[in-house]
């Protein structure tokens, strides 16, 4: 029996100590916005927050989780870094098909909330680790520093007082 | 469907239609039922289908639902998956419905054919870039007909004439008086009303979403994590299942020794099928588990020794002595004139869609349901109908958000294996893939075998090309009915029949060379323009150095003046400043250009070669012509990424067998595209007023010819096959060695160690 910190509430789940973190989110708590990608920590779509920290749930075992808060994209809203990137997901309309955004969108709250205002190479540094098959990065990039720094990116359609 | 007689292909007509890859198939499939299809006045299965759906008292077409209270129903006749087609709908139906983006409720259209058939792909099926193409004037006119019935009921109530009433986000206006009511309140009495015979469609100058950029519909739950997939759905007594079928295509299942599988907490079930096991637990990491400790005896097949080698011979072969079917043929060979022939080859790929395949089924005696998300909602159905022997009226299917799709899911395979696992058990069951199983059973893009040559004249200019295409073929599987004459796939050819240039002579030909049975082709994001834009742009290249002449003039001097093709190559080339300046060594632009799914594209890629044969893409800049735009934004979203897409094939992607097992498993070994290697990307666009062209494959079949001329112009080594070799691009054999002032970050040395 295992008692979890998951985006600020308990949750006791009877699950073998090698299942990933991943499945226990999803199968067992039924939270389906941390995603299943690859299972090997290649394309970073189960990202997850364990205090603060960006890890790969798809290869972390719950017993390893320990007493360290987990957040995932249904909790990372209510951090400051989570709330900007969101939000900036939206201005900058970065989705297409969505499936890796979860993660995507973890790991850049992580990296706001440990270098606000990030280099090109700070982001490469980050986010590498995050497939996106629909090829959003440009767009991802720009949301990036639009929450980091406020101001609008200057995007080639998308003005910000679009609809 | 083999009832359909073939017609000779027409090729005025495609001109006129204009559509592309997939789609051009279902041209003259010529029973006109394709045309029958999406009436947006009123269809008698509306009522029925109004009903059922929760009673909406006013569903004058498919697509359109309005009750007294909350926000108005769009049903989306296609499927999103990423491409933004659910925003552009309800752009089209919200702007002659006149209610606001945010006025409104999106819903998964149900499987019916006759309700949300497809004209350009003859039914229920989203691909082939047709679906901005087939409703841009039935969802607009769905829209002005709902709008036409609830003002004439708000007019009948005041006794005044409609043309005195204005509407604003969904409220009519009396505009005289300055009475007004909500649709909600005129729902019921709209109902009552005759459809009119004749609608008005908004000029392009009164539209108020249309053209705008605007902000995708699906966003606001994906960025939450609160978007349900087909993976994220819950059904009650739900289990999970996953799966391995044979490694060798064709194989099947010998014998499976499930003891130990069994003992092991969380499993509930081993199930087979003929040609695959499933263990069903708890959870997913219970079944994962379970099928780890299964020992399964496969029989391999007649697939057993099959090996990549083996079939490129074999396609090298066939090339040669095969029959030829004509695919256009138009003068003839001169006898004289400079020849410049070259052999271009492209490989197997896979889909490798971020949402593995998934699918939940629970099958009763009475009845199936099953929730997934395809672009074949109508084909699970009647698959689903034949396992079970179930009447297809008792086939419930719940279509959902795709998690890409990229035509992967024009296949439903993945569907008919969850359902002959799910009719063994009485519990609902949602059969999830892992990556490997996911890439392993792809059903790929073909690979391709083209000799192509031209002749010369003085000047430089190609007289005549001649493209012989050798590979096997999607259609002739996917859809039969709709190969053309002689056996023709036209996929095959699309974008090397027909090219931009005004060249007067040519040959495209077709071998067709089946793979081993078991070896299943698919379609793929641009198919068949992906695969001969990259053969006639790459030797495109080939014949402007071969004359001595700079690419983009050379193209130039060979397009019609005023024609849409000049105008995004002129564009592109302004925009990156072609020819101004110069550019470091090892350092190169290459230009592609094209005509593919109804849009005109070019794109300027800039590369570097490292000394290694490292590719880095600087900058891609892309000139588009696609008619009307619908929406902006997502325009623009959609060429970057299709680009991304096709890049990231161009240089890491291809499938391989080995014993007649995919080689490549995961994202390790059938490599993406990721940020730090991502360019930056600049995307044009030249104002038409000609109607909408298909966007989501364009980027991607663009992609790999302008790559390739890029890394000629840095390296003089020609691109003639993908992926792209870099053993090929080593400047020389000293410089193999680490550049420390380039040195790689701890991160990437973490990825080089995980990926080499």
């Amino acid at each position: 029996m295992y008692v979890l910190d998951i985006n600020g509430g308990k949750y006791s789940v009877d699950v073998p100590a090698d299942m990933p973190l991943l499945w226990v989110l999803r199968d067992v708590i039924g939270l389906m916005g941390t995603k299943f990608g690859c299972g090997i920590a290649q394309c970073g779509a189960c990202t997850v927050h364990l205090d603060g920290q960006p890890v790969r749930s798809c290869v972390l075992a719950v017993s390893a989780v320990a007493d360290r808060a987990v957040t995932t994209i249904e909790g990372v809203g209510a951090t400051p870094s989570g709330k900007k990137v969101q939000q900036a997901w939206l201005d900058v309309d970065v989705v297409q098909c969505g499936y890796c955004q979860s993660g995507q969108i973890m790991s850049a709250a992580a990296l706001l909330a440990q270098t606000p205002n990030p280099t090109d190479g700070d982001i490469d540094a980050a986010m590498s680790g995050n497939i996106c098959r629909c090829g959003t990065y440009v767009r991802i990039r720009a949301a990036i520093k639009q929450a980091a720094t406020g101001n609008a990116e200057v995007l080639q359609t998308l003005a910000a007082d679009a609809t | 469907m083999s009832s359909v007689p073939h017609r000779p292909v027409d090729l005025e007509r495609r001109r006129v239609v204009t559509a592309g890859g997939l789609s051009l198939a279902f041209l003259w499939l010529g029973s006109g039922k394709a045309n029958a299809f999406i009436n947006p006045r009123h269809q008698e299965a509306d009522a029925a289908a109004a009903l059922a759906d929760g009673n909406a008292p006013f569903a004058p077409n498919a697509f359109i639902r309005i009750g007294p209270e909350g926000p108005v129903r769009l049903v989306m006749p296609n499927v999103e998956m990423g491409q933004g087609i659910y925003t552009g709908a309800c752009a089209m139906l919200a702007e002659e419905l006149d209610v606001g983006m945010d006025q409104i409720a999106i819903e998964h259209a149900p499987p019916n054919e006759a309700l949300y058939g497809i004209p350009l792909l003859g039914g229920q099926i989203t691909g082939g870039s047709t679906s901005t193409r087939s409703h841009w004037g039935v969802l607009r006119e769905a829209g002005a007909v709902a709008r036409s019935l609830l003002v004439s009921a708000a007019a009948a109530r005041w006794s005044v004439d409609p043309a005195s009433c204005s509407v604003r986000r969904g409220v009519v206006t009396h505009d005289k008086s300055g009475r007004e009511l909500p649709y909600g309140a005129l729902a019921k009495a709209a109902a009552a009303l005759a459809v009119p015979p004749k609608v008005t469609l908004k000029e392009p100058a009164a539209f108020t979403l249309i053209g705008k950029p605007l902000r995708r519909v699906d966003s606001p739950d994906k960025v939450a994590g609160a978007t349900t997939f087909g993976i994220d759905v819950k059904v009650p007594g739900m289990k999970i299942a996953t799966v391995k079928a044979c490694p060798t295509h064709g194989g099947r299942v010998r014998s499976v020794d499930a003891k130990r599988a069994r003992s092991l907490p969380g499993v509930i079930d081993v199930l087979e099928i003929d040609n695959a096991v499933a263990v069903v637990g708890e959870h997913f990491w219970a079944a994962k588990r379970g099928l780890e400790a299964l020992d399964i005896v496969w029989d391999p097949g007649p697939n057993a020794d099959l090996t990549t080698a083996k079939l490129t011979q074999a396609l090298a072969e066939r090339s040669q002595n095969g029959p030829i079917i004509p695919g256009r043929n138009v003068g003839s060979k001169p006898a004289v004139g400079r020849t410049v022939e070259a052999l271009y080859q492209l490989p197997m790929l896979a889909h490798a869609p971020m949402e593995p395949m998934n699918t939940t089924v629970q099958v009763s005696a009475e009845r199936c349901e099953i929730w997934v998300g395809t672009q074949v909602p109508v084909r699970c159905v009647s698959v689903a109908a034949e396992v079970t022997g179930l009447p297809e009226s008792k086939i419930v299917l719940h279509n959902h958000y795709i998690g890409g799709g990229f035509g992967r899911r024009l296949d439903h395979d993945s569907v008919e294996q969850a359902v002959r696992f799910a009719k063994q058990v009485s519990y609902p069951v949602k059969v999830i893939w892992t990556r490997e199983e996911d890439i392993r059973h792809d059903i790929v893009r073909p690979m391709y075998y083209d000799r192509i040559s031209a002749v010369l004249g003085a000047d430089g200019k190609p007289v005549w090309y001649g493209d012989h295409i050798t590979s096997g073929t999607v259609l002739a599987r996917w859809m039969p009915a709709a190969m053309g004459k002689d056996g023709l796939d036209d996929d095959v050819i699309e974008c090397a029949a027909e090219t931009p240039y005004a060249i007067p002579n040519l040959d495209v030909n077709w071998v067709r060379h089946d793979m081993p049975a078991g070896l299943q082709l698919g379609w793929w994001r641009g198919v068949g323009p992906t695969h001969n834009l990259f053969v006639i742009e790459s030797f495109m290249d080939e014949l402007a150095h071969a004359a001595g002449q700079d690419p983009i003039d050379y193209r130039r001097n060979l397009l019609a003046k005023g024609s849409r093709a000049l105008g995004v190559l002129d564009l592109a080339a302004s925009k990156i400043g072609w020819g101004a300046g110069t550019l470091p060594s090892r350092v190169g632009r290459g230009v592609a250009l094209g005509s593919p799914f109804g849009s005109h594209v070019c794109l300027i890629v800039e590369a570097e070669v490292t000394p290694q044969g490292e590719v880095r893409l600087r900058r891609a800049v892309a000139a588009l012509d696609c008619g009307i735009a619908i929406n902006p934004s997502s325009i623009e979203a959609q060429v970057q990424g299709g680009l991304l897409f096709g890049l990231s094939a161009a240089l890491y992607s291809a499938i391989t067998l080995k014993d007649g097992a995919f080689e490549q498993s995961n994202f390790h070994d059938y490599r993406n595209l990721r940020m730090n290697e991502a360019p930056r990307v600049e995307v044009y666009r030249v104002e038409s007023s000609e109607p909408p062209g298909g966007l989501g494959e364009v980027g991607t079949a663009i992609a790999a010819p302008a790559l390739g001329n890029a890394i000629f112009a840095a390296t003089g080594v020609r691109v003639r096959s993908l992926p792209v070799d870099k053993r090929q691009l080593i400047s020389n054999g000293a410089a193999a060695k680490p550049v420390s002032a380039d040195a790689p970050s701890p991160l990437e040395l973490e990825h080089a160690r995980i990926l080499v």
